[in-house]
């Protein structure tokens, strides 16, 4: 049955396959898409994924849970759009976007997407647990309800549930208070930003989430944002205009860097020796909003730290696969993009692997642990860094 | 009950192997007009000893392998014609050695050219290897199987020519090397024992390459490509004698294409000139324009289109995706120099009348001992008319290129049939005797260089 609807008809043939898109943009390796990277048959790189979706919507192909597992492994990270050499790259990312939009109208997804949206209908958060639980990120500490300060601070789910990104979390929190950052936090009134809600292409819960956030933050009357995650900050400063969303949005490495150069965050101490630095640089902070100054020159600032640079970084970066983590389809094995990641932090001597982003603060520690680099570098979010 | 699969999974691991429709769809579209040819599996090998493994269980079970690189060579070279196992070598990827006094380096033969590069250019930069302008997803191994030529072909030849020593896995699963490495010496050359070499522009028909030891040549750090352009497509030959007694460049193309408009029935000659020092560059450059060449431009005939312009990898995009098609294809051959122009004119023709704006190029091989010129043929993948005009178009160019006294380059199947008619007997003979007696069961990429 072949898609008549489907947005990008006049565009998905033009994709040649030429490969450009497997290559970081230091020509190192095959590894630039993370779900390549990992499988390594050509169904799962980026030409491969384009030809498929053409397959399907033009009744070449039928579904399969297996295709819709090909489809979902796009983890959106747009390294193929920064490589792809076609008029067309900007829509690589979007064509998969759509083909999900596609799938998710047939009722036609994998189990772990379903699952995810499921639980985030039910409980607000992907990993379905109870809205109940999710000041559970605090432990015991007591940051300010929202009433009113400058800023709201959203945590997100995985700063909220996820036990390593809740001391991010907690983090972040400190160093807001102690550098005299006027915030407070919905605690267990927040929901999910629906970054990949809407990712995995379903419009209406992305629309229905965005549309209780807008409501919830215009009722309380927010007018700025500091986000833990860089997935939350691309949905609230890219998506929720679209809903009349028009809220100030920060990453908050963007505000730490310029309290930083006002000199109001205090009593960071570096450590007792020199000590090397690396930055891996979220997807969605990075290739999705171009922010790559601010990670870094906080990094900069700090006493005893050198920053070296990976040799993939900034528009080049590569993905940890964290923006998949709705199922484990990237992790397990040695050329999983996170261990490779990992691998490519430690080669640059650093003994500390800095990340902005809770997805990534959870992909890449554990590949440390996976490969038993724990001794040699330390995964810390850079909140963590500063308190 | 299907043994095969289970015994690929055995073989290459959980995940490496498939019989699912997605991954065959996948593996059964090649990049050019080919029609579609499904395997029934795939496999992606990391070692030769897997490899021979699955050579071992194809012959028992007499199911065909194919062999696939980057998958650019466009011409449905490695698309499975008689189905059977579709082997992604691109998992063998290490860069095993380079010796940069011995100006070698050993791959696994599924490493990419944009990754050799990207390696040397790091680690060893005063080394580089001819790199073809194909994208660089192309592996080392998949360009040797079709005798590929790259950005040394002028002073080097053709990337089979810069060979040092290779490793094969015969199609009944016994792995062999060629070279010094097949003494246990290092992998520096691949004289002076004596010749077995019968693997090389095979199509894999013959074997599996899995390591190659390629020579590396000095990686100049100042480099530039100068732009010479005439209007008379006769005066290309003597041009390029001319720059061949120079003998000073790296990359010799000629090149005409209907678009850009304002090149248009133009011929440009783009020469890349390196040096180790500014001085060294523009005594080349001198010698190039103010003496070589200075007859055209003094005449009038010619004119230097542009100087000392940065040397960049070629981007596939605009012959691909002509009028947002997304498709090209081209016919390449080895051609005598002398034979530009008539290439040029005859596929001029056949462009026009399939109505795809002309795209020819020709490079130098040697010292202008050949050139390798190609036809490109665009087409709209969304559009099936245009697939069967360039389909038809590249025929036609097939049959010029043996008008002409040429030979086809990297043929498809139709193309292999016009060389293989027109071959000597005796020497037909013989390819069918050795492919006999290595791949007995012809499970080797069969409907290549098949000779009934
Ligand atoms: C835009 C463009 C420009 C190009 N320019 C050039 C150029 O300048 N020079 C040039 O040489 N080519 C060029 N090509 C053609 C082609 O892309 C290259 O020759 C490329 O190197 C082929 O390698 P591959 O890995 O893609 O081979 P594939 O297409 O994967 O395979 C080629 C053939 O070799 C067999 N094979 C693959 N790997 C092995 C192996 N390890 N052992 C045995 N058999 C094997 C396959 O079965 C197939 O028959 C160009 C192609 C394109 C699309």
């Amino acid at each position: 049955m072949a898609l008549a609807e489907y947005q990008y008809n006049d565009v998905i043939h033009r994709c040649f396959r030429c490969g450009y898109c497997k290559f970081p943009t230091d020509w190192s390796d095959v590894t630039n898409c993370p779900a390549y990277a990992r499988f390594r048959l050509e169904s799962y790189s980026a030409g491969g994924r384009l030809w498929l979706i053409r397959a399907w919507v033009n009744g070449e192909l039928e579904w399969s849970e297996h295709l819709a597992d090909i489809v979902y492994s796009c983890a959106a990270c747009k390294n193929c759009v920064e490589k792809c050499p076609l008029s067309f790259n900007e829509d690589i990312v979007n064509m998969v976007t759509a083909a999900k939009n596609e799938m998710v109208e047939m009722g036609l997804v994998p189990r772990g997407v379903k699952k995810f949206l499921n639980n985030v209908q039910l409980h607000g958060n992907p990993y379905g647990i109870s809205a109940g639980r999710r000041t559970g990120w605090m432990e015991g500490k007591s940051y300010p309800a929202y009433q009113g300060q400058e800023f709201l601070y959203y945590v997100g789910c995985e700063g909220s549930f996820d036990t390593r990104a809740q001391s991010a979390a907690r983090a972040l929190g400190d160093v807001l208070t102690n550098s005299g950052v006027s915030f407070g936090v919905l605690g267990e009134k927040e929901v999910t930003d629906g970054n990949e809600v809407d990712l995995l292409g379903e419009d209406a819960l992305f629309e229905s989430v965005a549309e209780k956030n807008i409501r919830q933050f215009k009722k309380a009357g927010v007018n700025k944002i500091i986000t833990l995650s860089p997935h939350s900050y691309n949905a609230m400063k890219n998506s929720y205009p679209r809903f009349h969303g028009d809220f100030e949005v920060f990453h908050y490495t963007q505000i730490l860097a310029d309290l930083i150069k006002k000199k109001r965050v205090r009593g960071v101490s570096g450590p007792d020796e020199e000590e090397k630095i690396t930055f891996h640089d979220p997807c969605f902070l990075g290739r999705w909003n171009q922010e790559y100054n601010a990670p870094r020159n906080i990094l900069k600032s700090l006493p005893g730290l050198t920053l070296v640079e990976m040799p993939r970084n900034k528009k080049g970066a590569a993905c940890c696969g964290g923006g998949n983590f709705y199922t484990d389809l990237l992790g397990g094995s040695e050329e999983s993009p996170a261990r490779i990641r990992a691998r490519e932090a430690a080669a640059t001597g650093a003994g500390i692997l800095a990340v902005a982003c809770p997805n990534c603060l959870t992909m890449l520690e554990d590949a440390v642990k996976v490969e038993g680099l724990e001794n040699r570098i330390k995964v810390r979010d850079i909140a963590e860094i500063l308190v | 009950m299907d043994t095969i699969y289970p015994s690929l999974v055995h073989i290459v691991g959980e995940g490496y192997a498939s019989f699912r429709r997605e991954e065959l769809f996948t593996y059964s579209k090649d990049l050019g007009t080919s029609e579609p040819k499904w395997p029934d599996y795939v496999a992606a090998p990391k070692t030769a000893e897997q490899v021979a493994e699955i050579l071992k269980l194809a012959n028992r079970e007499k199911v065909p392998v194919v062999p696939l690189g980057g998958g650019m060579s466009l011409a449905g070279l490695a698309l499975p014609l008689k189905g059977g196992i579709a082997l992604d070598l691109k998992r063998m990827d290490r860069i095993i050695e380079v010796n940069e006094k011995g100006r070698y380096a050993v791959v696994e033969a599924g490493v990419s050219h944009g990754k050799l590069t990207a390696y040397l250019h790091n680690q060893h930069p005063h080394l580089m290897h001819s790199e073809p302008g194909a994208p660089p997803a192309a592996t080392i191994g998949g360009n040797l199987a079709i005798h590929g030529q790259g950005d040394l072909a002028h002073p080097y030849g053709f990337n089979t020519d810069m060979i040092n020593g290779m490793e094969i896995v015969l199609p009944t699963g016994e792995i062999c090397k060629f070279g010094s490495c097949a003494v246990g010496a290092g992998w520096f050359t691949l004289h002076p024992l004596p010749d077995v070499g019968l693997f090389l522009g095979w199509n894999g028909a013959t074997g599996i390459i899995t390591k190659v030891s390629l020579r590396l040549f000095p990686y100049k750090k100042f480099r530039e490509m100068e732009i010479f352009v005439v209007e008379d497509e006769n005066l290309i030959p003597e041009i390029l004698y001319e720059l061949t007694h120079l003998g000073l460049t790296e990359d010799l193309v000629a090149f005409s294409s209907a678009i850009p408009p304002f090149s248009d029935r133009l011929h440009h000659v783009s020469i890349n000139v390196t040096g180790d020092s500014e001085a060294e560059i523009e005594l080349k450059r001198r010698l190039i324009f103010e003496v070589k060449l200075a007859k055209y431009i003094e005449s009038g005939v010619g004119g230097i289109a542009a100087v000392s312009q940065a040397i960049q990898r070629p981007q596939v995009s605009k012959s691909a995706d002509w009028k947002k098609g997304g498709g090209f294809e081209y016919v390449g051959s080895i051609m005598p120099v002398s034979a530009y122009p008539e290439c040029y004119r005859r596929g001029a023709e056949i462009s026009t009348r399939h109505h795809i704006p002309y795209t020819i190029l020709g490079r130098v091989i040697g010292c202008g001992h050949a050139m390798m010129f190609s036809w490109s043929y665009a087409f709209n993948r969304a559009d099936e008319k245009t697939v069967r005009h360039a389909r038809e178009a590249l025929h036609e160019t097939d049959n010029i290129v043996m008008d002409l006294g040429g030979v086809i380059w990297k043929p498809a199947v139709f193309g292999q049939e016009l060389l293989l008619a027109k071959m000597d007997v005796n020497t037909l003979s013989l390819m069918k005797k050795i492919k006999l007696l290595l791949d007995p069961n012809n499970i080797m990429n069969p409907g290549n260089w098949e000779v009934d």
